[in-house]
């Protein structure tokens, strides 16, 4: 499988990377060239195996559910490139 | 007196122990060290008054006959573990000024144990790459000089943009420089492809990669959860596996790590190897192999027979599949991991008319061009209609790998010897440039075991015809990282430990 430019600008918009019309078919050809790399698994027969979902085998550990974290928001907000009143600051998004 | 930067992590700690020297002059001699390698790039952030002050406190204990194992002993960390209030970048310009207020488990248990931090090292953008060119920082320089390169001719390059000069691997390369250029006595690591071994290999240090869960990832910044790994970086095997013990061990902030004890690896330091089985692969007999790799580790192979193991061929037949189902997986649990970077709750931020503008133009800011070309591939190999073509597929390979794997041990091999890097260390600048395969191809023989799980120990074995270093690998069954020591011991033993390049760069 290989993409094309309208592929590639509509995988930068879902990854939420602009990019620019100079940049498209250069990012094209190297994401060919990787999804030509991993054309190699199409030879494999995995008919019947079960995809891997945990790489050692192990119980998800269970804890008592009560609160062991938090009242903390003024270390949440220490790094937010823009605060106001306890709150992180975004354009507006609804009109 | 010898000079207290060339001193092996044990050797310094049982100086500190007996009082011979105190941690404050062995840190002292390391920042100096650290500054007068400034050219090298290795450390992107120097905490000196941190490390002074940490060094004092650990001669109050060591005086009261107190302290813990690694008391008093200066290492580096990886940009990408959390340390609080402290540069914890990832070599990312999207996490700019990012000082996070937590500290990771595995830093946090290393100065339970007594150590001392010097600063944090350069490494490729969120860990993805295999130079450290990757890094926004720029690239890492390896002490190890290119061969019939003069001092000086390597002195002018350090100056002018490093072309030229050997890369000391990735995406540890800050670690791995630091540790050959003795600016510390170990660092710590990470490993999702490699990261680790390859590094190792490059500047003739020892790496280990050990079984996934047997150190915390809490406060690691994430690249793909299911294959990183924490490690550490030193000049001995024994180094390797006092460090490991102190990283190493149960946390209740990561359900992926394991809960069971971690044992004295030091302890399996010397242990003999009479009797053991060794699985040599045969898949990983590469056409075209580079025939100095090849005689190394058949070399290897004779070290570990000598020693009283036997060595046999085993077959990992979905070996080849290895990299491609990586570069599948990888991407695609960095895309996941990555969304968190939106220039809204921390880090960098691009001003945008709405909020999917800030985001797009913050993570085309803030991101460089290698991750952005991951992040897509993830992207795309997760989005509607490709899932089951791409992820679901490259799952089931992974679990034909790790079932490779399973059925070696279970015919009774106790470790297994593969090369660890298809060829010695290459320049800055020399790869990749064209098509990004190109570099990813270096991950041929360590990426396998991330895949699987498996501990992963590289040990210098060697010089090339050229004078670079080589290392050879060992693959561990899960969780017995002991018997990766014993053999490692038995290679640093039997090939002598590798010469490291004297400080041409001062």
């Amino acid at each position: 499988m290989s993409v094309d430019l309208n592929a590639v600008r509509r995988i930068a918009h879902l990854a939420r990377i602009e990019v620019t019309e100079a940049e498209t078919p250069h990012l094209q050809s190297e994401i060919n060239a990787i999804l030509k790399f991993v054309e190699a698994l199409d030879a494999v027969d995995v008919d019947g195996v079960e995809p891997m979902t945990s790489v050692i085998p192990m119980r998800l550990p269970m804890r008592e559910d009560v609160v062991t974290d938090g009242g903390i928001a003024p270390l949440v907000l220490a790094n937010a490139p823009v605060t106001e009143d306890g709150f992180f600051v975004v354009p507006k998004v609804i009109e | 007196m010898t000079d207290l930067t060339s001193l092996t992590l044990a050797e310094a700690r049982d100086r500190l122990k007996s009082r011979a020297v105190s941690s404050l002059e062995i840190s002292k001699a390391h920042l100096e060290a650290i500054e007068r390698a400034k050219m090298l790039n290795a450390f992107v952030a120097m905490t000196a008054d941190k490390a002074l002050e940490m060094a004092e406190a650990s001669d109050v204990r060591l005086a009261r006959g107190e302290g813990g194992p690694l008391e008093g002993l200066p290492i580096g960390v990886k940009d990408l573990y959390a340390t609080r209030g402290v540069h914890t970048q990832a070599c990312s310009h999207i996490l700019e000024d990012f000082k996070p207020p937590y500290e990771s488990t595995v830093t946090a248990n290393l100065w339970r144990d007594g150590a001392v931090m010097l600063g944090k090292l350069n490494m490729d953008e969120f860990a993805m790459g295999s130079s450290n060119e990757t890094s926004c920082y720029g690239p890492v320089a390896s002490p190890w000089l290119p061969p019939n390169w003069s001092r000086d001719r390597a002195r002018a390059a350090l100056s002018s943009g490093k072309r030229g000069l050997l890369t000391p691997g990735g995406s540890s390369g800050g670690s791995a420089s630091a540790v050959a250029a003795r600016l510390c006595l170990a660092a710590t690591a990470s490993d999702t492809g490699g990261s680790i071994r390859q590094p190792a290999a490059f500047t003739g240090i020892v790496g280990i990669k050990p079984t996934y869960g047997r150190c915390s990832r809490y406060g690691m910044v994430a690249f793909a959860s299911s294959l990183d790994q924490a490690g550490p970086l030193a000049r001995t095997v024994r180094d390797a596996a006092i460090m490991l013990r102190s990283m190493a061990g149960p946390d209740a902030k990561d359900s992926t790590c394991s809960p069971a004890p971690v044992p004295d690896y030091e302890a399996a330091v010397g242990r003999s190897v009479k009797g053991m089985k060794i699985g040599v692969p045969k898949e990983y007999r590469l056409e075209g192999m580079n025939s100095e790799i090849e005689a190394l580790w058949t070399r290897g192979a004779e070290w570990l027979r000598a020693a009283g193991a036997s060595v046999v061929e085993v077959s990992l037949p979905h070996t080849p599949y290895a990299l491609p189902a990586y570069y599948i997986v990888a991407p695609a649990e960095a895309s996941s991991n990555l969304a968190r970077y939106d220039g809204v709750r921390y880090g960098l931020r691009e001003a945008g008319a709405d909020v999917v503008e800030l985001y797009e133009k913050t993570r085309a800011r803030g991101f460089g061009a290698e991750v952005r070309r991951r992040l897509m591939i993830g992207t795309y190999v997760l989005s509607a209609g490709y899932y089951d073509a791409y992820y679901v597929r490259a799952q089931k390979i992974r679990t034909l790998i790790k079932r490779d794997f399973e059925r070696a041990f279970a015919d009774g091999v106790d470790a297994i010897l593969t090369p660890a890097t298809p060829s010695a260390a290459f320049g800055i600048g020399e790869k990749g440039s064209e098509n990004p395969v190109e570099m990813y191809l270096n991950d041929v023989f360590t990426v396998t075991v991330n895949m699987a799980g498996l501990p992963g120990l590289v040990a210098p074995a060697g010089l090339s015809s050229e004078g670079l270093p080589l290392g050879l690998q060992l693959i561990g069954r899960p969780f017995d990282e002991e018997t990766l020591f014993a053999l490692g011991e038995t290679i640093e033993q039997s090939g002598g430990r590798t010469a490291l390049p004297e400080p041409w760069w001062e």
